[in-house]
């Protein structure tokens, strides 16, 4: 059997792509989660990480945390909170954002960490005041860094919601565990492809964000890669 | 959702022989293994790489899209090949490890001081032994900090496979716990789950502190989680 011609028969048929468990509609659910997940992440580890790398205190701490989350089983959290909470969209964010806050809060500390202590120097010898060189030094010079770790968190929360799926949530997900179910594998595969297309395209949108908000100057010193 | 207290002590006590160790042993297979072929794997694939530049960019991004399959499909897939065996969970799993160990190996490699590499050279050591006596042990540090991440990776990811019928701890989790509307067992084994990733990240710092004895005394350089280059 050859993947390429399963996936295109199965993509090209058109009840595939309408209704309410068509490509668009799961595309969306999928994005949204996800989006909705990375956005609460993103909410809670970059402003922990900032304070922590800035002060330096209480840095051993979030990463301690961070690392304890890193370990935690996402279906384990996921299942918690469904039996606590009940099946909605709470379990499935829980779990997501879960999985996210590890790889910001812990680029964004070292990020900020990393600023050279001349620079630092230099911009608190110009009579910039601590929040000042946060956000006008230290912020800017650690945002490559930033970027990467919601990439990261990006690529794993947009692969691990198809999870949501088995708590009776939308998403791509649904292809991925329906397929299962009915032994139909071309639809398990188009699911698959499909998150690996919309992962491809949190790594193009990554690139583009770099491109258009990292300060000139530190764009030499990116590490490379995809 | 069940009744009674969140955590039934006796149901732990009970079912400690049988269900929660059997899970925990079955865990460990399913992390370690994936971890010794993906490091094998990563190995082969770095020096490679390290070796020959213009072969690492293909093979970074293979792995990170790769990365980006969703474990659940991966396991799914390879059911009708593998069937019930542990190498359903195995496979895929020694794949994701891939990306977050081969940068490392990479970066490992590369970062070998050129003097130190011209030295061994002059030295009269042959590409072979020079890589395994010497630019091997001077990438220890960064080459564990990458088995450190994927390690914690692993075992957290092993319990997906519960819904394939693998999954050690998953089982725990999804079996005896969600299907059941029973709490305990789920967080048995959460715990459980993070203890192993936990113990097993302690004996990972340890192996180093044994394969890098001439770095003891300093505070170890590059054990840094490298998030940006799990992506």
């Amino acid at each position: 059997m050859n993947f390429v011609q399963i996936s295109i028969d199965w993509f090209s048929q058109p009840e595939h792509w309408t209704g309410p468990s068509g490509v668009p509609v799961r595309l969306a659910e999928h994005a949204g989660y996800s989006g909705l997940a990375l956005f609460l992440a993103a909410l809670i580890a970059v402003p922990v990480g900032l304070v922590t790398g800035h002060t330096g205190r209480g840095g051993f701490t979030a990463a301690s945390a961070a690392n304890f989350a890193r370990a935690l089983p996402t279906m384990g959290v996921l299942f918690l909170v469904v039996l606590l909470a009940g099946i909605g969209l709470v379990p499935v964010m829980v779990a997501l954002v879960a999985l996210a806050v590890p790889p910001i809060l812990v680029n964004t500390y070292e990020g900020v960490r990393g600023v050279e202590p001349r620079l630092r120097d230099a911009a608190v010898g110009m009579g910039m005041r601590g929040w000042e060189v946060l956000f006008r030094l230290e912020l800017p010079v650690a945002l490559p860094l930033v970027l990467l770790g919601v990439r990261t968190a990006a690529i794993q929360v947009v692969s691990t919601a198809t999870i949501a799926a088995y708590v009776g949530i939308g998403g791509l997900g649904r292809f991925i565990v329906d397929g299962q179910a009915r032994r139909e594998f071309d639809m398990v595969i188009a699911g698959s492809i499909l998150v690996v297309a919309l992962a491809m395209v949190v790594i193009a949108a990554s690139a583009i964000a770099r491109r258009t908000l990292v300060a000139p100057g530190l764009r030499v010193r990116q590490p490379s890669g995809t | 959702m069940g009744d009674g207290p969140l955590i039934r002590w006796d149901w732990i006590a009970r079912n400690w022989d049988t269900k929660v160790l059997a899970s925990l042993i079955e865990h460990l297979q399913l992390s370690l293994i994936p971890l010794a072929i993906g490091l094998v794997v990563a190995l082969l694939l770095g020096i490679a790489s390290a070796r020959w530049p213009r072969l690492y960019p293909p093979v970074l991004t293979s792995v990170n899209v790769v990365y980006a399959v969703p474990s659940l499909a991966l396991f799914f897939l390879l059911l009708p090949y593998t069937g019930f065996s542990l190498w359903t969970a195995i496979i895929p799993l020694a794949l994701y490890s891939l990306a977050i160990l081969v940068p490392n190996v990479v970066d490992g490699l590369n970062q070998v001081p050129d003097h130190v590499r011209r030295a061994a050279t002059a030295m009269g050591y042959g590409p072979l032994r020079r890589l395994l006596t010497v630019e091997l042990p001077v990438a220890v540090p960064v080459l564990i900090a990458g088995l450190r991440v994927a390690a914690v990776a692993t075992i957290s990811m092993v319990s997906v496979a519960a819904l394939v019928g693998l999954g050690g701890l998953g089982q725990l989790i999804l079996t005896d716990g969600f299907r059941r509307q029973f709490p305990t067992p789920i967080i048995v084994g959460i715990t459980l789950t993070v203890v192993l990733a936990f113990v097993v990240d302690a004996l990972l710092v340890l192996l180093q502190r044994w394969l890098t004895p001439w770095a003891r005394d300093t505070p170890t350089p590059g054990v840094r989680t490298r998030e940006e280059d799990a992506a």
